[in-house]
């Protein structure tokens, strides 16, 4: 690991001042992905301003829905009463991630800015544009089976890993910044990460220095019809091969609103409003599930060894929506 | 053991004949002839070391009595950089160290306090080996910086017993066979202990049915037990009695073990029956 300065900060006003004031310093929370990356020479920061300590862990209601801390652990946020109770698909994405000792440390905020588990991005040796700018992409022609099949560039195929973030996506939740200007602003979810384009270095558009506060998740009324379905190679404390996080809103069997967000297959979590539209106002059967999946993935263009990720997405699409139907009466 | 009765249990065996080419030698230049060869052999068995362990040890020593290349080169060991001093409350005891921004609470642990029961597997994440408890949650170590464990109480697998009292999560372990070679043991039994916390407090996990009932004190079915405990490997799979001792512990109900030494008669059985020994032993 590169040498690195360390301090703890007292406040969110020093600890933004002191890493916007260095280009190669980053704030350290739970840790759980960075110093992962800083033992394998892919993150080599200058500075770290560990933020643990800053009072942002609060899960609270608010007037619009709920405000959960940046600082919140992944397990205090899947266990509190009120994620539980009103948003079950967020404890749900939560759990299906890691393994317990990891969300006992990972936060939140920390979730959000987790980079992609490419194998080519890890492996200092091999070329990554997101690593390293103009090195080219390893993946492209090479092993590609957890790789993206929608949205993509040639410069980049990595795929956002989380599973929290899909949930948040589906439940329209917004994250909450502080910017390097003292001012806080806010950006939905649905826009905090991007696609690679040319840029791939850029995983979210977050500015250097901003720092997450808080993700805020309105009202809704998908808690009794929400599942969240991960596809792994192993049964638990695996990354996806493919997730879906689905939620319905239905009056009788008639669907009313819907939400499809597929993660693991793009650079960020990955919505259909296609599918949504064929889904609303339809009844909630395995037929009209299976024309939304196909409208999902109708522009997939896999890679050479993720071909699989096609049928597996419409597969699990239908079986995420069934679940979702009888997940308020299990 | 006084002399005379050592060479009464040794000296009529035929230990050393029993050795291959390679071990005569081996100990032969570790110095180790007549009746010290026959102490060592002897205590080698009495401490119940296989044939496997009795290789490792004898080569490590090997090893051990090898003298450096002149030309050799060694790594420089470096200067800490960037100190922060820090006050550690492991198992009880208030330590305060000056480390390297970089160290992890695993090296911390292992190199400066000596505390080696917390082991190093993959040190990535990846296997659970390191897993400690922090504050009461169990974590993984190498990947907690000791530099962010400022005023933490931390709970090692030294520190789960109280005094030579086993913790009954580690008497279960030894119960129900939770183990072979006991590397990945003291991170799984680090994380079994802090599970049974999460259980009474009515924590919920991948697998569990509704998360919207929340209830304290959840009984964990044995799907639930693999489930929490997924973030601790086992490469010898000794997955099914780690899973009886944290179920016997977990639910308060004595269960049988479900295996127990061979006996005298067993034995003298199995030895009657000539080549057919492992079916039976």
């Amino acid at each position: 690991m590169k040498s690195f300065k360390y301090s703890s900060a007292t406040d969110a006003t020093s600890a933004v001042g002191t890493v916007s004031a260095n280009q190669t310093a980053t704030f350290l929370a739970g840790g759980t992905n960075l110093i992962d990356l800083m033992k394998e020479y892919v993150e080599r920061p200058s500075e770290l301003v560990d933020i643990s300590g800053l009072n942002l862990a609060e899960i609270r209601s608010t007037s619009k829905g709920i405000s959960i801390g940046a600082l919140a652990k992944n397990t205090d946020t899947a266990n509190h009463p009120l994620v539980r109770q009103n948003y079950p698909l967020l404890s749900m994405a939560i759990l299906a991630g890691a393994s317990a000792q990891l969300r006992n440390m990972a936060t939140n905020g920390g979730n959000l800015m987790q980079r992609t588990r490419c194998q080519y991005f890890y492996d200092i040796a091999m070329p990554c544009n997101k690593r390293e700018p103009g090195s080219g992409c390893g993946a492209l022609q090479g092993l590609n089976r957890i790789h993206a099949i929608l949205g993509y560039s040639d410069k980049c195929v990595a795929t956002y890993p989380g599973d929290m973030a899909n949930a948040l996506y589906a439940l329209d939740a917004v994250v909450r910044i502080r910017g390097t200007n003292g001012q806080e602003r806010t950006i939905p979810v649905q826009d905090f990460h991007r696609l690679p384009g040319n840029t791939p270095e850029k995983d979210n558009n977050l500015q250097h220095g901003e720092l997450i506060v808080a993700i805020e998740i309105p009202k809704n009324n998908f808690a009794n019809k929400s599942y969240y379905l991960k596809v792994r190679d192993r049964a638990s404390y695996a990354f996806a091969l493919l997730a879906v996080a689905a939620a319905l809103e239905t009056s009788g069997n008639t669907i009313k609103q819907a939400r499809i967000v597929l993660g693991s297959v793009a650079h960020k979590p990955w919505r259909s409003p296609e599918a949504e539209r064929v889904l609303i106002g339809k009844p909630a059967t395995e037929e009209t599930f299976k024309v939304a999946a196909e409208a999902a993935l109708k522009d997939a263009k896999p890679l050479e060894h993720n071909g699989y990720k096609v049928e597996l997405g419409k597969r699990a699409i239908v079986l995420a929506l069934q679940k979702a139907m009888t997940s308020g009466a299990a | 053991m006084d002399d005379n009765q050592e060479r009464k249990d040794f000296s009529s065996t035929e230990s050393d004949s029993q050795l291959s080419a390679d071990e005569e030698t081996l100990l032969d230049q570790l110095g180790i002839t007549g009746a010290a060869r026959r102490k060592f052999l002897g205590q080698s068995m009495a401490a119940l070391l296989g044939t496997f362990a009795f290789h490792l040890l004898a080569k490590e020593e090997a090893f051990a009595t090898l003298a450096a290349e002149p030309d050799a080169v060694f790594a420089q060991v470096p200067a800490v950089e960037n100190a922060v001093k820090v006050l550690l409350k492991i198992n009880g005891s208030t330590q305060r160290l000056e480390v390297d921004s970089r160290t992890a609470l695993l090296d911390a642990l292992r190199e400066r306090l000596g505390l080696t029961g917390t082991k190093k597997g993959c040190d990535q994440g990846q296997c659970g080996a390191c897993t400690v408890i922090v504050d009461g949650r169990r974590v993984l170590s190498c990947l907690t910086l000791a530099a962010s464990c400022e005023g933490k109480e931390v709970t090692t697998i030294e520190g789960i017993a109280d005094g030579d009292n086993l913790h009954p999560m580690q008497a279960a372990f030894i119960k129900h066979d939770g183990f072979q070679c006991g590397y990945c043991t003291p991170g799984q039994i680090c994380s079994a202990v802090a599970l049974l916390q999460e259980a009474k407090n009515g924590e919920a996990s991948h697998v569990t049915n509704n998360l919207r009932t929340i209830a304290q004190n959840v009984a964990l079915s044995d799907e639930e037990i693999r489930e929490r405990m997924s973030g601790n490997i086992c490469r010898c799979g000794a997955y099914p009695g780690i899973v009886a001792a944290i179920r016997e512990v977990q639910s308060g109900r004595e269960t049988a073990q479900a295996w127990h030494f061979a006996s005298d008669e067993e034995i003298a059985v199995a030895l009657n029956q000539g080549g057919k020994a492992d079916e039976i032993v």
